[in-house]
């Protein structure tokens, strides 16, 4: 076999391992936040602090009995994990995590961290997110229960909304990079300013990185977005008549989504793995990213769990009336501005 | 021969996941082949060396468009046919109106076939091989679309525009701020 082949295969392992380890470490870190911004320990018994809780909670759901509803549709009622799970993984299939390393000297060509590095890769990141929508959907419908119902039905509407306003912020930053390359977009953002402001598009585009954050937490079905799950009204959403693995597989689907689009977001707004010259030159630069993708995600579990959820008018208002708008407004004083400078 | 093997399994998908469309008595089916049917179209894309077009086809048709058809079949929780009323009752049933309609079916397989046998030569209407890198590239198919075929981009917009708007007005019961 040829030994690129054998290397790309090992990213592509190693990138579906983290991710895998993504989802069990940031429930552990959501119940560990909130439990320290509830002034109480959270979960603390199994392992040292807590550390193994996730483990504990993986055996657990794989123990219990799966249950299918008398009434709910054989084929779509299993599909809709699957696929809400399958998407997940397969957006981050074209997000680079690194820059060029070779392993500290392991390697003789430097190889770049990432699945695929294709022309069009922000396109397919969007393209693939919006497929997750399908496993909500279709887990509301198929359960035939009026709670999932209805939480498929704010999931779909919610997300059509929230796309609009997510994908326009996207454009903007497109046309500051001049590019649909993820590993492009990052590349143009290194270096400084006068020496001393990092060179990431979030200086350029503060508006644009607002919209994708708010967007993004609305388009993961995030609290105070999180109406598709309304506990309060809707007993668990979509999930209502969901146990063990194939409910399981909806959290895991909801933090892999999480994380992609912190990953995304580091890419598109942070510089990327650029930022720390000293992990630059030993070939650390992913650690460069994991530390900005830790503090996105850290600020998703924060606003978790210190905004109350919206009502569902306020979030359509909100979507439609205001942030679809504003980006839109976003745009075209970016394409003005651009074509100003460049002309 | 990979690229053949690749092009008759993602035709075959895209023939028969079709074809199940509107073999489905159940609506929420019918999506779904339709969404398989897309994807399969995409691969096609992807195999024609045109990435952009294909993750179009995924954003528009299989993400966005689906998403809606699926929300209506949902909200209005459309039941499923039943067979045998169906078969009795209803007035596409008829003898006459089921001649007209294989009818119209046959003169469409006429018109496929002789459309088929008339072009012979394909590669000069979709442009040679060798450019096919550039005419797929984003930055030279928004020029192309910008310049020579502007007038239509235009038109479409509007059309869709004065679509959407005649959507509201007739969605707006009488009475209704």
């Amino acid at each position: 076999m040829d030994l690129r082949f054998g290397i790309q295969l090992g990213i592509i392992g190693l990138t579906f391992f983290m991710l895998i380890n993504a989802s069990a470490l940031l429930v552990l870190a959501e119940r560990k936040i909130m439990g320290f911004m509830q002034q109480r320990y959270g979960p603390y018994l199994v392992g040292p602090h807590g550390l193994l809780q996730p483990l504990a909670d993986i055996l657990k759901l794989l123990m219990k009995e799966e249950l299918r509803p008398k009434g709910a549709d054989k084929w779509l009622f299993t599909l809709a994990p699957i696929l809400s799970v399958t998407a997940a993984f397969a957006a981050f299939a074209t997000v680079p995590w690194g820059g060029e390393t070779t392993f500290f000297g392991l390697l003789d060509t430097p190889v770049k961290l990432g699945v695929a590095d294709i022309n069009v890769g922000l396109l397919v990141v969007f393209a693939i997110t919006s497929m997750g929508v399908y496993g909500i959907v279709l887990a509301g419908w198929a359960s035939n229960s009026k709670y999932s119902l209805m939480g498929g039905l704010r999931a779909s509407a919610q997300m059509i909304s929230y796309e609009l306003a997510y994908a326009t912020s996207l454009a903007a930053v497109i046309l500051l990079a001049g590019s649909l390359s993820l590993r492009e977009v990052v590349d143009t953002q290194a270096g400084t300013w006068f020496g001393f402001i990092p060179r990431w598009l979030v200086f350029l585009q503060p508006v644009g990185f607002i919209i994708y954050v708010i967007a993004g937490v609305a388009e993961t079905n995030r609290a105070p977005f999180d109406f598709p799950e309304a506990e309060q009204e809707l007993v668990a959403g979509y999930n209502t008549e969901y146990s063990s693995v194939r409910f399981a597989l909806f959290p895991q689907a909801e933090y892999i989504n999480m994380a992609t689009m912190s990953a995304v977001a580091t890419d598109l707004y942070l510089g990327g793995w650029h930022g720390i010259p000293l992990l630059d030159t030993y070939g650390l630069s992913w650690v460069t990213f994991l530390l900005k993708v830790g503090a996105i995600l850290f600020t998703y579990i924060w606003m978790r769990w210190t905004l109350p959820r919206y009502r569902y008018d306020q979030l359509m208002a909100f979507g439609w009336k205001f942030l679809f708008p504003l980006s839109v407004i976003n745009l075209i004083v970016t394409a003005a501005l651009v074509l100003y400078f460049n002309a | 021969m990979p690229e053949v093997v690749t092009f008759y399994l993602l035709a075959g998908i895209a023939v028969v996941a079709s074809a199940l469309v509107i073999g489905q008595r159940n609506p929420m089916y019918s999506v779904m082949f339709l969404i398989v049917a897309f994807a399969a179209l995409a691969g096609l894309y992807i195999q024609l060396d045109a990435p952009f077009v294909a993750v179009a086809q995924i954003i528009i048709y299989a993400g966005a468009i689906m998403v809606l058809f699926l929300f209506v079949v949902m909200l209005l929780n459309a039941p499923q046919e039943d067979g045998a009323e169906w078969d009795r009752t209803h007035p596409l049933r008829r003898a006459g109106i089921g001649r007209f309609g294989a009818m119209l079916a046959g003169v469409l397989i006429l018109e496929l076939a002789y459309a088929l046998m008339k072009v012979n030569g394909l590669g000069a209407a979709v442009g040679s091989q060798a450019n096919a890198t550039t005419v797929s590239s984003v930055r030279e198919m928004g020029k192309v679309l910008f310049s020579r075929h502007a007038f239509a981009f235009e038109a479409t917009s509007v059309l869709i525009l004065v679509a959407m708007v005649g959507a509201v007005v007739l969605a707006r019961r009488e009475g209704e701020s």
